[in-house]
Protein backbone atom coordinates (compact mmCIF):
# COMPACT_ATOMS: atom_id res chain seq x y z
CA UNK A 1 0.00 0.00 0.00
CA UNK A 2 1.31 3.42 -0.91
CA UNK A 3 1.84 5.32 2.37
CA UNK A 4 0.86 8.56 0.60
CA UNK A 5 -2.46 8.80 -1.17
CA UNK A 6 -3.84 11.68 -3.21
CA UNK A 7 -7.56 12.42 -3.33
CA UNK A 8 -8.61 14.98 -5.92
CA UNK A 9 -11.87 16.82 -5.23
CA UNK A 10 -11.97 17.86 -8.88
CA UNK A 11 -12.49 14.17 -9.72
CA UNK A 12 -14.09 12.68 -6.59
CA UNK A 13 -17.18 13.84 -4.75
CA UNK A 14 -16.83 15.24 -1.25
CA UNK A 15 -18.79 12.24 0.03
CA UNK A 16 -16.39 9.81 -1.64
CA UNK A 17 -13.41 11.60 -0.07
CA UNK A 18 -14.92 11.70 3.41
CA UNK A 19 -16.10 8.08 3.22
CA UNK A 20 -12.57 7.04 2.27
CA UNK A 21 -11.19 8.97 5.23
CA UNK A 22 -13.73 7.38 7.56
CA UNK A 23 -13.44 3.77 6.43
CA UNK A 24 -10.08 3.15 4.77
CA UNK A 25 -7.60 4.49 7.32
CA UNK A 26 -8.22 2.15 10.26
CA UNK A 27 -5.50 -0.34 9.25
CA UNK A 28 -2.83 2.33 9.76
CA UNK A 29 -1.08 1.58 6.46
CA UNK A 30 -1.26 5.14 5.19
CA UNK A 31 0.82 7.90 6.69
CA UNK A 32 -0.35 10.85 4.66
CA UNK A 33 -3.37 11.86 2.62
CA UNK A 34 -3.20 14.76 0.17
CA UNK A 35 -6.52 16.40 -0.74
CA UNK A 36 -6.32 18.45 -3.93
CA UNK A 37 -8.62 21.15 -5.32
CA UNK A 38 -10.66 21.93 -2.19
CA UNK A 39 -11.93 25.10 -3.98
CA UNK A 40 -13.74 26.43 -0.92
CA UNK A 41 -15.78 23.26 -0.39
CA UNK A 42 -17.38 22.71 3.01
CA UNK A 43 -16.99 19.81 5.47
CA UNK A 44 -13.77 18.36 4.08
CA UNK A 45 -12.11 15.81 6.42
CA UNK A 46 -14.85 16.03 9.01
CA UNK A 47 -15.12 13.30 11.65
CA UNK A 48 -11.69 11.70 11.20
CA UNK A 49 -10.57 9.15 13.79
CA UNK A 50 -7.17 7.86 12.64
CA UNK A 51 -3.51 8.64 13.31
CA UNK A 52 -2.76 10.10 9.89
CA UNK A 53 -1.55 13.37 8.37
CA UNK A 54 -4.03 15.05 6.00
CA UNK A 55 -2.89 17.94 3.81
CA UNK A 56 -5.58 20.02 2.12
CA UNK A 57 -3.92 21.90 -0.73
CA UNK A 58 -5.73 25.21 -1.26
CA UNK A 59 -8.48 27.39 0.24
CA UNK A 60 -11.25 25.43 1.92
CA UNK A 61 -14.77 26.26 3.11
CA UNK A 62 -16.78 25.78 6.30
CA UNK A 63 -16.47 23.09 9.00
CA UNK A 64 -13.09 21.75 7.87
CA UNK A 65 -11.81 18.94 10.12
CA UNK A 66 -14.74 19.23 12.50
CA UNK A 67 -14.95 16.68 15.36
CA UNK A 68 -11.39 15.60 14.60
CA UNK A 69 -9.80 12.76 16.62
CA UNK A 70 -6.09 11.85 16.35
CA UNK A 71 -5.53 13.13 12.80
CA UNK A 72 -3.10 15.94 11.96
CA UNK A 73 -4.91 18.05 9.39
CA UNK A 74 -3.13 20.94 7.64
CA UNK A 75 -4.89 23.37 5.33
CA UNK A 76 -2.48 25.05 2.93
CA UNK A 77 -4.70 28.09 2.43
CA UNK A 78 -7.57 29.89 4.14
CA UNK A 79 -10.66 28.33 5.68
CA UNK A 80 -14.23 29.55 6.12
CA UNK A 81 -16.39 29.34 9.24
CA UNK A 82 -15.95 26.87 12.10
CA UNK A 83 -12.72 25.09 11.28
CA UNK A 84 -12.04 22.27 13.76
CA UNK A 85 -15.42 22.73 15.37
CA UNK A 86 -15.75 20.35 18.32
CA UNK A 87 -12.24 18.96 17.85
CA UNK A 88 -11.60 16.11 20.33
CA UNK A 89 -7.87 15.43 19.82
CA UNK A 90 -5.14 15.65 17.20
CA UNK A 91 -4.04 18.86 15.46
CA UNK A 92 -5.69 21.12 12.92
CA UNK A 93 -3.38 23.70 11.37
CA UNK A 94 -4.40 26.47 8.96
CA UNK A 95 -1.48 28.01 7.08
CA UNK A 96 -3.59 31.01 6.00
CA UNK A 97 -6.46 32.85 7.69
CA UNK A 98 -9.59 31.44 9.31
CA UNK A 99 -13.06 32.96 9.23
CA UNK A 100 -15.49 32.97 12.17
CA UNK A 101 -15.73 30.50 15.06
CA UNK A 102 -12.39 28.73 14.61
CA UNK A 103 -12.13 25.84 17.08
CA UNK A 104 -15.67 26.45 18.35
CA UNK A 105 -16.54 24.25 21.35
CA UNK A 106 -13.35 22.20 20.90
CA UNK A 107 -12.89 19.56 23.63
CA UNK A 108 -9.24 18.64 23.14
CA UNK A 109 -6.28 18.70 20.77
CA UNK A 110 -4.60 21.72 19.25
CA UNK A 111 -5.80 24.22 16.64
CA UNK A 112 -3.19 26.46 15.01
CA UNK A 113 -4.17 29.37 12.80
CA UNK A 114 -0.95 30.79 11.36
CA UNK A 115 -2.66 33.90 9.98
CA UNK A 116 -5.60 35.80 11.49
CA UNK A 117 -8.75 34.25 12.89
CA UNK A 118 -11.95 36.22 12.56
CA UNK A 119 -14.69 36.82 15.13
CA UNK A 120 -15.80 34.33 17.80
CA UNK A 121 -12.55 32.34 17.67
CA UNK A 122 -12.72 29.68 20.40
CA UNK A 123 -16.36 30.38 21.24
CA UNK A 124 -17.59 27.97 23.93
CA UNK A 125 -14.15 26.32 24.14
CA UNK A 126 -14.31 23.13 26.23
CA UNK A 127 -10.71 22.09 26.71
CA UNK A 128 -8.94 22.44 23.36
CA UNK A 129 -5.95 24.74 22.91
CA UNK A 130 -5.89 27.33 20.12
CA UNK A 131 -2.84 29.28 18.98
CA UNK A 132 -3.41 32.15 16.54
CA UNK A 133 -0.28 33.57 14.89
CA UNK A 134 -2.09 36.78 13.91
CA UNK A 135 -5.08 38.58 15.35
CA UNK A 136 -8.61 37.52 16.36
CA UNK A 137 -11.94 39.28 15.79
CA UNK A 138 -14.71 40.33 18.15
CA UNK A 139 -16.21 38.11 20.84
CA UNK A 140 -13.37 35.60 20.75
CA UNK A 141 -13.44 32.99 23.54
CA UNK A 142 -17.07 33.93 24.26
CA UNK A 143 -18.30 31.68 27.12
CA UNK A 144 -15.14 29.59 26.86
CA UNK A 145 -15.26 26.94 29.57
CA UNK A 146 -11.87 25.22 29.54
CA UNK A 147 -8.70 25.23 27.46
CA UNK A 148 -6.38 27.98 26.26
CA UNK A 149 -6.50 30.63 23.56
CA UNK A 150 -3.13 32.14 22.65
CA UNK A 151 -3.26 35.21 20.40
CA UNK A 152 0.08 36.45 19.07
CA UNK A 153 -1.45 39.56 17.47
CA UNK A 154 -4.28 41.87 18.56
CA UNK A 155 -7.85 41.13 19.55
CA UNK A 156 -11.15 42.66 18.48
CA UNK A 157 -13.83 43.97 20.86
CA UNK A 158 -15.32 42.01 23.78
CA UNK A 159 -12.58 39.45 24.29
CA UNK A 160 -13.61 36.63 26.64
CA UNK A 161 -17.15 37.80 27.26
CA UNK A 162 -18.87 35.66 29.93
CA UNK A 163 -15.73 33.58 30.28
CA UNK A 164 -15.70 30.48 32.50
CA UNK A 165 -12.45 28.62 33.27
CA UNK A 166 -10.59 28.94 29.95
CA UNK A 167 -7.47 31.13 29.90
CA UNK A 168 -6.53 33.64 27.22
CA UNK A 169 -3.04 34.94 26.49
CA UNK A 170 -2.63 37.97 24.22
CA UNK A 171 0.65 39.37 22.94
CA UNK A 172 -0.74 42.43 21.12
CA UNK A 173 -3.37 45.05 21.86
CA UNK A 174 -6.70 44.06 23.40
CA UNK A 175 -9.40 46.22 21.80
CA UNK A 176 -11.73 45.62 24.75
CA UNK A 177 -12.58 42.95 27.26
CA UNK A 178 -16.05 41.42 27.40
CA UNK A 179 -18.27 41.21 30.49
CA UNK A 180 -16.56 39.46 33.41
CA UNK A 181 -13.19 39.06 31.64
CA UNK A 182 -10.23 40.68 33.39
CA UNK A 183 -6.50 41.01 32.90
CA UNK A 184 -4.45 39.16 35.51
CA UNK A 185 -0.79 38.94 36.36
CA UNK A 186 1.21 36.49 34.24
CA UNK A 187 2.69 33.70 36.41
CA UNK A 188 5.66 31.41 35.81
CA UNK A 189 3.17 28.60 35.22
CA UNK A 190 1.52 30.71 32.53
CA UNK A 191 4.85 31.43 30.84
CA UNK A 192 5.66 27.73 30.79
CA UNK A 193 2.22 26.95 29.33
CA UNK A 194 2.59 29.63 26.63
CA UNK A 195 6.09 28.35 25.77
CA UNK A 196 4.76 24.81 25.47
CA UNK A 197 1.89 25.86 23.17
CA UNK A 198 4.07 28.13 20.99
CA UNK A 199 6.55 25.28 20.55
CA UNK A 200 3.76 22.89 19.57
CA UNK A 201 2.41 25.53 17.17
CA UNK A 202 5.93 26.22 15.78
CA UNK A 203 5.48 29.95 16.34
CA UNK A 204 8.37 31.82 17.93
CA UNK A 205 7.60 34.56 20.49
CA UNK A 206 8.81 35.34 23.99
CA UNK A 207 6.18 34.06 26.48
CA UNK A 208 6.85 37.07 28.72
CA UNK A 209 5.36 39.40 26.08
CA UNK A 210 1.85 37.99 26.66
CA UNK A 211 -0.94 39.28 28.89
CA UNK A 212 -3.19 36.89 30.77
CA UNK A 213 -6.98 37.24 30.62
CA UNK A 214 -9.29 35.11 32.75
CA UNK A 215 -12.73 35.21 34.30
CA UNK A 216 -13.45 37.51 37.26
CA UNK A 217 -16.18 34.95 38.08
CA UNK A 218 -18.63 37.69 39.05
CA UNK A 219 -21.25 36.25 36.69
CA UNK A 220 -21.11 32.80 38.25
CA UNK A 221 -23.90 33.75 40.63
CA UNK A 222 -27.03 35.69 39.75
CA UNK A 223 -27.01 39.20 41.12
CA UNK A 224 -30.53 40.62 41.22
CA UNK A 225 -29.18 44.12 41.91
CA UNK A 226 -27.07 44.28 38.73
CA UNK A 227 -30.02 45.45 36.59
CA UNK A 228 -28.55 43.66 33.59
CA UNK A 229 -25.54 46.00 33.66
CA UNK A 230 -22.25 44.14 33.49
CA UNK B 1 -29.60 32.93 4.35
CA UNK B 2 -28.83 34.58 1.02
CA UNK B 3 -25.85 34.76 -1.29
CA UNK B 4 -24.16 37.86 -2.61
CA UNK B 5 -21.59 38.16 -5.37
CA UNK B 6 -19.79 41.01 -7.07
CA UNK B 7 -17.13 41.33 -9.73
CA UNK B 8 -15.33 44.48 -10.85
CA UNK B 9 -13.08 44.20 -13.92
CA UNK B 10 -10.04 46.40 -13.28
CA UNK B 11 -8.59 45.71 -16.68
CA UNK B 12 -10.61 46.11 -19.85
CA UNK B 13 -9.63 42.60 -21.01
CA UNK B 14 -12.09 41.00 -18.55
CA UNK B 15 -15.05 43.20 -19.47
CA UNK B 16 -16.18 41.16 -22.47
CA UNK B 17 -16.36 38.05 -20.29
CA UNK B 18 -17.84 39.66 -17.17
CA UNK B 19 -21.06 37.62 -17.43
CA UNK B 20 -19.17 34.42 -18.19
CA UNK B 21 -17.13 34.84 -14.99
CA UNK B 22 -20.05 36.04 -12.84
CA UNK B 23 -22.55 33.32 -13.83
CA UNK B 24 -20.79 30.46 -11.97
CA UNK B 25 -20.46 32.79 -8.97
CA UNK B 26 -24.25 33.20 -8.85
CA UNK B 27 -24.97 29.59 -9.70
CA UNK B 28 -22.73 28.41 -6.85
CA UNK B 29 -24.56 30.67 -4.37
CA UNK B 30 -27.83 28.97 -5.35
CA UNK B 31 -27.38 26.75 -2.28
CA UNK B 32 -27.60 29.86 -0.07
CA UNK B 33 -30.55 31.33 -1.95
CA UNK B 34 -32.69 29.08 -4.15
CA UNK B 35 -35.87 31.25 -4.26
CA UNK B 36 -34.91 34.08 -6.60
CA UNK B 37 -31.88 35.76 -8.08
CA UNK B 38 -30.80 38.93 -9.77
CA UNK B 39 -27.87 40.69 -11.34
CA UNK B 40 -27.07 44.38 -11.84
CA UNK B 41 -24.52 44.88 -14.59
CA UNK B 42 -22.83 48.21 -15.27
CA UNK B 43 -21.68 49.31 -18.72
CA UNK B 44 -19.62 52.22 -20.03
CA UNK B 45 -21.90 55.21 -19.32
CA UNK B 46 -24.18 56.35 -22.16
CA UNK B 47 -23.56 59.81 -23.59
CA UNK B 48 -25.83 62.48 -25.03
CA UNK B 49 -28.19 62.65 -22.04
CA UNK B 50 -29.41 59.11 -22.74
CA UNK B 51 -30.38 56.70 -19.99
CA UNK B 52 -30.98 52.99 -19.93
CA UNK B 53 -34.35 51.93 -18.48
CA UNK B 54 -34.33 48.25 -17.48
CA UNK B 55 -37.82 46.81 -17.83
CA UNK B 56 -39.43 43.59 -16.65
CA UNK B 57 -42.59 41.94 -17.90
CA UNK B 58 -44.11 38.86 -16.23
CA UNK B 59 -45.59 37.95 -19.63
CA UNK B 60 -43.07 35.85 -21.57
CA UNK B 61 -44.86 36.65 -24.83
CA UNK B 62 -44.87 40.38 -24.20
CA UNK B 63 -44.28 42.27 -27.46
CA UNK B 64 -41.38 44.60 -26.69
CA UNK B 65 -41.13 45.81 -30.33
CA UNK B 66 -44.73 46.93 -30.19
CA UNK B 67 -44.11 48.72 -26.90
CA UNK B 68 -41.00 50.39 -28.34
CA UNK B 69 -42.91 51.72 -31.31
CA UNK B 70 -45.75 52.96 -29.11
CA UNK B 71 -43.29 54.67 -26.77
CA UNK B 72 -41.65 56.63 -29.59
CA UNK B 73 -44.96 57.47 -31.18
CA UNK B 74 -46.73 58.59 -28.01
CA UNK B 75 -43.88 60.42 -26.22
CA UNK B 76 -42.18 61.77 -29.35
CA UNK B 77 -38.86 60.68 -27.80
CA UNK B 78 -36.15 58.77 -29.64
CA UNK B 79 -35.41 55.34 -28.19
CA UNK B 80 -33.64 52.10 -28.95
CA UNK B 81 -34.50 48.79 -27.35
CA UNK B 82 -32.68 45.54 -26.63
CA UNK B 83 -34.84 42.72 -25.37
CA UNK B 84 -34.99 39.10 -24.43
CA UNK B 85 -37.80 37.09 -22.84
CA UNK B 86 -39.23 39.12 -19.95
CA UNK B 87 -36.54 41.82 -20.03
CA UNK B 88 -35.81 44.90 -22.09
CA UNK B 89 -33.30 47.73 -21.96
CA UNK B 90 -34.89 50.87 -23.38
CA UNK B 91 -32.31 53.57 -24.14
CA UNK B 92 -33.70 57.07 -24.52
CA UNK B 93 -32.93 60.73 -23.76
CA UNK B 94 -36.50 61.13 -22.45
CA UNK B 95 -36.89 62.49 -18.91
CA UNK B 96 -37.23 59.84 -16.20
CA UNK B 97 -40.69 61.05 -15.16
CA UNK B 98 -41.89 60.96 -18.78
CA UNK B 99 -40.83 57.33 -19.09
CA UNK B 100 -42.29 56.34 -15.72
CA UNK B 101 -45.65 58.01 -16.44
CA UNK B 102 -45.84 56.54 -19.92
CA UNK B 103 -45.05 53.01 -18.66
CA UNK B 104 -47.73 53.31 -16.00
CA UNK B 105 -50.33 54.28 -18.59
CA UNK B 106 -49.18 51.87 -21.29
CA UNK B 107 -49.05 48.69 -19.20
CA UNK B 108 -49.06 48.68 -15.39
CA UNK B 109 -47.63 45.12 -15.45
CA UNK B 110 -44.29 46.37 -16.74
CA UNK B 111 -41.88 47.20 -13.95
CA UNK B 112 -38.97 49.59 -14.14
CA UNK B 113 -36.04 47.75 -12.54
CA UNK B 114 -33.35 50.40 -12.91
CA UNK B 115 -32.57 53.78 -14.40
CA UNK B 116 -29.19 55.22 -15.21
CA UNK B 117 -26.44 55.88 -17.71
CA UNK B 118 -24.55 52.71 -16.76
CA UNK B 119 -26.81 50.27 -14.89
CA UNK B 120 -28.95 47.41 -16.20
CA UNK B 121 -30.81 45.02 -13.86
CA UNK B 122 -32.18 41.51 -14.27
CA UNK B 123 -34.08 39.84 -11.46
CA UNK B 124 -36.73 37.19 -11.16
CA UNK B 125 -38.20 34.40 -9.10
CA UNK B 126 -36.80 30.89 -9.45
CA UNK B 127 -33.54 29.00 -8.98
CA UNK B 128 -30.49 31.16 -9.74
CA UNK B 129 -29.37 28.74 -12.47
CA UNK B 130 -32.72 29.01 -14.26
CA UNK B 131 -32.62 32.79 -14.02
CA UNK B 132 -29.04 32.94 -15.32
CA UNK B 133 -30.14 30.78 -18.28
CA UNK B 134 -33.39 32.70 -18.86
CA UNK B 135 -31.61 36.05 -19.10
CA UNK B 136 -28.39 34.69 -20.65
CA UNK B 137 -26.13 36.08 -17.93
CA UNK B 138 -23.14 34.33 -19.54
CA UNK B 139 -23.35 36.61 -22.57
CA UNK B 140 -23.35 39.86 -20.61
CA UNK B 141 -20.39 42.20 -20.78
CA UNK B 142 -19.72 45.18 -18.58
CA UNK B 143 -17.34 46.93 -16.19
CA UNK B 144 -18.72 45.49 -12.95
CA UNK B 145 -21.71 43.62 -11.62
CA UNK B 146 -23.36 42.66 -8.34
CA UNK B 147 -25.64 39.68 -7.94
CA UNK B 148 -27.81 38.02 -5.34
CA UNK B 149 -29.42 34.68 -4.58
CA UNK B 150 -32.34 34.89 -2.18
CA UNK B 151 -33.66 32.67 0.56
CA UNK B 152 -36.60 34.75 1.74
CA UNK B 153 -37.07 35.15 5.48
CA UNK B 154 -39.13 38.29 5.97
CA UNK B 155 -41.29 39.07 2.93
CA UNK B 156 -42.85 37.33 -0.04
CA UNK B 157 -41.02 35.52 -2.84
CA UNK B 158 -41.77 37.46 -6.01
CA UNK B 159 -39.81 39.00 -8.87
CA UNK B 160 -40.21 42.43 -7.23
CA UNK B 161 -38.83 41.15 -3.90
CA UNK B 162 -35.71 39.75 -5.58
CA UNK B 163 -32.45 41.70 -5.28
CA UNK B 164 -30.73 43.89 -6.47
CA UNK B 165 -32.82 46.79 -5.26
CA UNK B 166 -32.29 50.13 -6.94
CA UNK B 167 -33.10 53.72 -6.00
CA UNK B 168 -32.41 56.91 -7.89
CA UNK B 169 -30.04 56.46 -10.81
CA UNK B 170 -27.04 54.16 -11.20
CA UNK B 171 -27.25 52.84 -7.65
CA UNK B 172 -28.08 49.33 -6.50
CA UNK B 173 -27.73 47.22 -3.41
CA UNK B 174 -27.81 43.51 -2.57
CA UNK B 175 -28.19 42.34 1.01
CA UNK B 176 -27.49 39.25 3.05
CA UNK B 177 -29.17 39.60 6.42
CA UNK B 178 -32.33 41.14 7.79
CA UNK B 179 -33.16 44.59 9.08
CA UNK B 180 -35.30 44.86 12.18
CA UNK B 181 -36.46 48.47 11.78
CA UNK B 182 -37.39 48.71 8.07
CA UNK B 183 -40.86 50.02 8.83
CA UNK B 184 -39.68 52.97 10.92
CA UNK B 185 -37.10 53.79 8.21
CA UNK B 186 -39.83 53.52 5.63
CA UNK B 187 -42.24 55.82 7.53
CA UNK B 188 -39.48 58.44 7.78
CA UNK B 189 -38.74 58.24 4.07
CA UNK B 190 -42.39 58.27 3.01
CA UNK B 191 -42.75 61.61 4.80
CA UNK B 192 -40.06 62.87 2.40
CA UNK B 193 -42.23 61.79 -0.53
CA UNK B 194 -40.19 58.66 -1.27
CA UNK B 195 -42.30 55.86 -2.71
CA UNK B 196 -41.78 52.15 -2.08
CA UNK B 197 -42.50 49.28 -4.45
CA UNK B 198 -42.43 46.38 -1.97
CA UNK B 199 -42.58 45.66 1.77
CA UNK B 200 -39.04 44.27 1.67
CA UNK B 201 -36.52 45.30 4.37
CA UNK B 202 -33.68 45.67 1.87
CA UNK B 203 -35.68 48.19 -0.15
CA UNK B 204 -35.82 50.36 2.99
CA UNK B 205 -32.02 50.14 3.36
CA UNK B 206 -31.46 50.89 -0.32
CA UNK B 207 -33.79 53.90 -0.38
CA UNK B 208 -32.35 55.19 2.91
CA UNK B 209 -28.81 55.26 1.49
CA UNK B 210 -29.92 56.83 -1.79
CA UNK B 211 -31.93 59.47 0.12
CA UNK B 212 -28.86 60.37 2.20
CA UNK B 213 -26.81 60.77 -1.00
CA UNK B 214 -29.47 63.00 -2.55
CA UNK B 215 -29.31 65.08 0.63
CA UNK B 216 -25.62 65.65 -0.07
CA UNK B 217 -23.85 62.79 1.70
CA UNK B 218 -21.14 60.86 -0.05
CA UNK B 219 -21.83 57.11 -0.15
CA UNK B 220 -19.29 56.71 2.67
CA UNK B 221 -21.12 59.30 4.81
CA UNK B 222 -24.46 57.67 4.04
CA UNK B 223 -23.06 54.29 5.12
CA UNK B 224 -21.66 55.79 8.36
CA UNK B 225 -25.15 57.16 9.08
CA UNK B 226 -26.69 53.78 8.28
CA UNK B 227 -24.52 52.16 10.99
CA UNK B 228 -26.43 54.36 13.47
CA UNK B 229 -29.87 54.20 11.85
CA UNK B 230 -30.26 50.69 10.43
CA UNK B 231 -30.89 48.05 13.07
CA UNK B 232 -30.29 44.44 12.17
CA UNK B 233 -27.87 42.22 10.35
CA UNK B 234 -26.38 43.10 7.05
CA UNK B 235 -23.65 42.47 4.60
CA UNK B 236 -24.41 45.07 1.91
CA UNK B 237 -22.80 45.04 -1.51
CA UNK B 238 -23.53 48.19 -3.48
CA UNK B 239 -22.58 49.53 -6.87
CA UNK B 240 -22.63 52.89 -8.61
CA UNK B 241 -21.61 53.78 -12.16
CA UNK B 242 -17.93 53.53 -11.27
CA UNK B 243 -17.72 51.83 -7.87
CA UNK B 244 -18.39 48.64 -5.96
CA UNK B 245 -18.74 49.05 -2.19
CA UNK B 246 -18.99 46.44 0.57
CA UNK B 247 -19.91 46.84 4.26
CA UNK B 248 -20.80 44.49 7.08
CA UNK B 249 -22.60 45.41 10.29
CA UNK B 250 -20.81 45.48 13.66
CA UNK B 251 -21.59 41.85 14.48
CA UNK B 252 -20.62 40.61 11.02
CA UNK B 253 -22.56 37.38 11.31
CA UNK B 254 -23.40 37.42 7.60
CA UNK B 255 -20.34 36.25 5.71
CA UNK B 256 -18.24 37.86 3.01
CA UNK B 257 -14.94 37.12 1.35
CA UNK B 258 -13.06 39.30 -1.13
CA UNK B 259 -10.34 38.49 -3.64
CA UNK B 260 -8.25 41.05 -5.46
CA UNK B 261 -5.51 40.99 -8.06
CA UNK B 262 -4.36 43.27 -10.92
CA UNK B 263 -7.30 42.24 -13.12
CA UNK B 264 -10.34 42.14 -10.82
CA UNK B 265 -11.95 42.54 -7.44
CA UNK B 266 -14.39 39.77 -6.59
CA UNK B 267 -16.69 39.49 -3.60
CA UNK B 268 -18.90 36.61 -2.50
CA UNK B 269 -20.57 35.17 0.57
CA UNK B 270 -18.27 32.17 0.37
CA UNK B 271 -14.93 31.43 -1.26
CA UNK B 272 -16.30 28.53 -3.33
CA UNK B 273 -18.07 31.13 -5.50
CA UNK B 274 -14.66 32.57 -6.39
CA UNK B 275 -12.73 29.32 -6.86
CA UNK B 276 -13.15 29.27 -10.67
CA UNK B 277 -11.86 32.82 -11.26
CA UNK B 278 -8.62 33.18 -13.25
CA UNK B 279 -5.46 33.24 -11.13
CA UNK B 280 -7.52 33.04 -7.92
CA UNK B 281 -4.83 30.93 -6.26
CA UNK B 282 -2.42 33.87 -6.33
CA UNK B 283 -5.03 36.59 -5.61
CA UNK B 284 -5.12 38.43 -2.28
CA UNK B 285 -8.03 36.77 -0.49
CA UNK B 286 -9.37 38.34 2.71
CA UNK B 287 -12.38 38.60 4.97
CA UNK B 288 -13.78 42.16 5.16
CA UNK B 289 -13.86 43.44 8.75
CA UNK B 290 -17.05 44.65 10.50
CA UNK B 291 -18.07 48.31 10.05
CA UNK B 292 -15.25 48.97 7.58
CA UNK B 293 -16.13 50.46 4.22
CA UNK B 294 -14.48 48.69 1.29
CA UNK B 295 -14.82 50.73 -1.90
CA UNK B 296 -13.27 49.82 -5.24
CA UNK B 297 -13.33 52.36 -8.07
CA UNK B 298 -13.00 51.63 -11.78
CA UNK B 299 -9.83 52.97 -13.29
CA UNK B 300 -10.29 55.13 -16.36
CA UNK B 301 -8.50 52.78 -18.80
Amino acid sequence: MDPIQQLDLAKLSLRQVNQFLHHELADGGRERIEILNPDGMHSIAVGLDADVAVDIRGHAGYYIAGMNRQARVTVHGNVGWSVAENIMSGTVRVKGHASESAGASGHGGLVVIEGDASSRCGISLKGCDIVVGGSVGHFSAFMAQAGTLVVCGDTGPNLGDSLYEATIFVRGRIHSLGADAREEELTDTDRARIAELLTAAEIGFDPSEFKRVASARSLYHWNADAHQEY
Amino acid sequence: MCGIVGLLAKSSKLRASLGKLATPMIDCMGTRGPDSAGLAVFHEPLDGGRRRFALYSPDERFDWSDMHAAFQHETGAQATIDFSVGHAALVSPAAVEVVKDWLQQHDAEIRLLSVGRAIDVYKDEGHPREIADRYRFEQLSGTHCVGHTRMATESAVSPAHAHPFTAGEDFCLVHNGSLSNPYSIRRRLEKQGIQFETDNDTEAGCRFLEWRMREGDTLEQAIETSFQELDGFFTFLMATADRMVLVRDAFACKPAVAAENDDYVAVASEFRSLAHLPDIKSAHVFEPAPEEIYAWTLSSN
